[in-house]
C-alpha cells in the first residue's frame, strides 16, 4: 500500500486536479466522511462485538472480558486493551507474518484514542484489590481494505465496547467465580470518535479513501470525546502540516466527530 | 476425551442430540460464494455457530522467492482464529494447533487444484475463523474450496468436509462443540465427490473396526450433502438466484 507505482503517480494527478475544482474522487465534499454501516452484535459469542463499513473499508471487532491478575503497580484498576491486525485476505499486498511498523502503529493509535479517552472505567473493574481484575480485550480485524483503516478500527471497537455486557465475578477460595446472571452492560464514560485527515497538495481532505491514502503526502488522526475535548493525535506521512492546517484539522474533527458519535450513540441505544 | 461433562445428556432415549439434532443431522450451513472486494476469490460459510471467512489470492509471483517451484505451482494455507473466537480469549500469534490445521488443509486441497498449469506461482489462502463452534476445520477446507472456485482457479473437484464421531456408543453426524468435548471419537472427513476421494481424514477417540468403517461412511455422506451446498453458493452467484 505504500509502494509508489506509475498508477498511484497517474492516480495522484487526477486528483488533485479534482481538489483544485473542489471535488474529490468519489464525489464526497472535502470534509465530508464516507458512508458508516454498524452492525452491533456481529460476533454473539464475545461479550461484546461490531462489524463496521467506511465505504469499501470493513472491520470487525471482537470484545473479550475476562478475569486476570492486575499490574503490581496498578491493583485498584481493570485493564483494558486494543488490538489490531491487518487480515491476509483484506489485501493482494497483505503478508502474513510478524505485524510491520504500518500495523503496530494502527494497532497502537487506535488503542491510544479510545484509552486516553477514558472511555472504558477500569476503576469499576476490580473484583478484588491487588488479586484479581477485569481484562477487556478489543481486538479489531480488517477484512477489507481501501484506506482509512484508524478510524474504521476505532469506531468497531468504540462500538463494540458501548454495547458489550460483562459478566460480574466474586472471590470464591481466593479464585474469580462468575456470578450466574449478573451480567451488565460496561462502565462506559465517554463515546471517542477518531477523524482522519489526509493533506494531498495544499488540500486537507476528511476519511481518505484507498486511492487517496496511496495519494497523500502527509496524514493526521485526531480523537475527541463526548465533550468536544482532543484527547489523542497522531500526526504522520513523510510531509508537514502548517500550524493553520493544524488548527483547522482540529476544528474538523470536533465538528465531524460529533456527527458520528451520533451514529455510534444511536447504535448503542438500538442495541438495548 | 471420555465425558468431561458427566451432566450432559449427549444422546436421550429417542436418539435426539444435546442441540435437538437426530443422529444424521448435520446443523444449519449456509454458504456464500463471493464478497470480499481486494480478493481474487472468496467464501463465507455459517456452519451451526462457526462464522468462517475465506480469501483467495493468487496464482501470483512467490515471494520468498526460493519457495517456487519450476515443475508446478504451491498452495500455501494459513488457518487462523480471531481472538474473540473463542471462549476465552485466544492469544494472536499462530498456535501449534492452528500451524497443524493449515497443514492438513492445504494437503486436503492440493489434489483439488490443478497447480500443475500455474509453474512459478502460488496460490495463498487465508482462512478466518471469526467465530469458533467445533468442527471449524471441516468449515474451513469446504469454504476454502468454494473460494478457490470463486477464483476461478482451474479444479478437478471441490473438496467437501463434515465430521462424523460417536456419542454415547452412537455413530453421529456433524459433531459440535459439546459432542467434540464430552463425546466419544471425532472424525473430520473431507472428500472430493465427483472423484470418490478421501483428502482429509483425522481421527481421535475410539472406535472399533466396525465403528470405524461406519463413521467414514457418515462422513462421506455427509460431505455429499455439504457439496451440493458448495455448487449451491456458486450457482446462487454466478447463475444469479439472489440478484446481486
Amino acid at each position: 500500500m505504500t509502494s509508489v507505482s506509475v498508477i498511484d503517480q497517474l492516480k495522484r494527478t487526477q486528483i488533485i486536479e479534482l481538489l483544485e475544482q473542489g471535488k474529490r474522487v468519489d464525489g464526497r465534499a472535502l470534509d465530508e466522511p464516507r458512508e458508516i454501516k454498524i452492525e452491533i452484535n456481529a460476533i454473539p459469542k464475545a461479550n461484546g462485538s461490531a462489524r463496521v463499513y467506511l465505504g469499501d473499508t470493513e472491520v470487525l471487532c471482537g470484545v473479550k472480558i475476562q478475569p486476570d491478575k492486575p499490574f503490581p503497580d496498578v491493583g485498584d484498576k481493570g485493564m483494558f486493551m486494543c488490538t489490531a491486525e491487518l487480515l491476509p485476505l483484506s489485501h493482494p499486498t497483505v503478508e502474513t507474518g510478524p505485524p510491520q511498523a504500518p500495523v503496530i502503529e494502527l494497532a497502537r493509535v487506535v488503542d491510544r484514542g479510545i484509552r486516553e479517552s477514558h472511555m472504558v472505567d477500569v476503576s469499576q473493574l476490580v473484583i478484588e484489590k491487588d488479586k484479581s481484575v477485569v481484562g477487556v480485550f478489543a481486538d479489531v480485524v480488517v477484512i477489507d481494505y481501501d484506506g482509512n483503516l484508524f478510524d474504521a478500527c476505532s469506531y468497531a471497537a468504540t462500538a463494540a465496547l458501548l454495547t458489550s455486557k460483562t459478566p460480574t465475578w466474586e472471590m470464591v477460595d481466593d479464585q474469580p467465580s462468575v456470578v450466574e446472571g449478573a451480567d451488565k452492560p460496561l462502565p462506559v464514560s465517554t463515546i471517542p470518535v477518531s477523524v482522519t485527515m489526509a493533506k494531498i497538495g495544499n488540500y486537507i481532505v476528511v476519511d481518505p479513501n484507498g486511492d487517496e491514502w496511496d495519494s497523500m503526502d502527509s496524514r493526521i488522526t485526531i480523537t475527541t470525546d463526548s465533550d468536544g475535548n482532543i484527547v489523542a493525535l497522531q500526526k504522520g506521512g513523510s510531509d508537514g502540516f502548517t500550524q493553520d492546517e493544524i488548527n483547522q484539522c482540529g476544528e474538523l474533527s470536533v465538528k465531524v466527530g460529533t456527527k458520528i458519535r451520533e451514529q455510534l450513540k444511536l447504535a448503542q441505544q438500538e442495541n438495548q | 476425551m471420555g465425558g468431561r461433562d458427566a451432566t450432559m445428556v449427549l444422546l436421550d432415549e429417542n436418539g435426539i442430540r444435546c442441540d435437538g439434532r437426530k443422529i444424521d443431522e448435520p446443523r444449519r450451513i449456509m454458504i456464500k460464494a463471493g464478497g470480499l472486494k481486494n480478493a481474487d476469490g472468496s467464501a463465507y460459510i455459517e456452519f451451526g455457530d462457526n462464522k468462517i471467512l475465506v480469501g483467495v489470492f493468487g496464482p501470483r509471483d512467490v515471494h520468498p522467492k526460493h519457495m517456487s517451484n519450476t515443475d508446478t505451482g504451491i498452495l500455501r494455507v494459513r488457518y487462523h482464529m480471531e481472538p474473540f473466537s473463542v471462549g476465552e480469549r485466544k492469544r494472536p500469534a499462530p498456535s501449534r494447533r492452528e500451524i497443524e490445521i493449515s497443514k492438513v488443509i492445504k494437503e486436503a486441497l492440493e489434489p483439488a487444484v490443478m497447480l500443475e498449469k500455474f509453474p512459478r506461482t502460488a496460490v495463498d489462502v487465508f482462512i478466518e475463523v471469526l467465530q469458533a463452534d467445533g468442527g471449524t476445520r471441516c468449515a474451513a477446507l469446504t469454504a476454502a474450496s468454494v473460494a478457490l472456485a470463486d477464483a476461478g482457479i482451474p479444479m478437478r473437484d471441490m473438496v467437501a468436509a463434515i465430521a462424523s464421531g460417536k456419542v454415547a456408543d452412537t455413530i453421529i453426524l456433524d459433531v459440535n462443540n459439546e459432542e467434540d468435548q464430552a463425546g466419544q471419537a471425532d472424525m473430520p472427513v473431507g472428500y472430493m465427490p465427483s472423484l470418490k476421494k478421501i483428502t482429509l481424514l483425522q481421527l481421535d477417540g475410539v472406535l472399533t473396526p466396525e465403528e470405524y468403517k461406519k463413521c467414514v461412511d457418515v462422513g462421506v455422506k455427509g460431505c455429499e450433502l455439504v457439496y451440493e451446498l458448495q455448487k449451491k453458493a456458486l450457482h446462487d452467484k454466478y447463475f444469479g438466484n439472489r440478484g446481486d
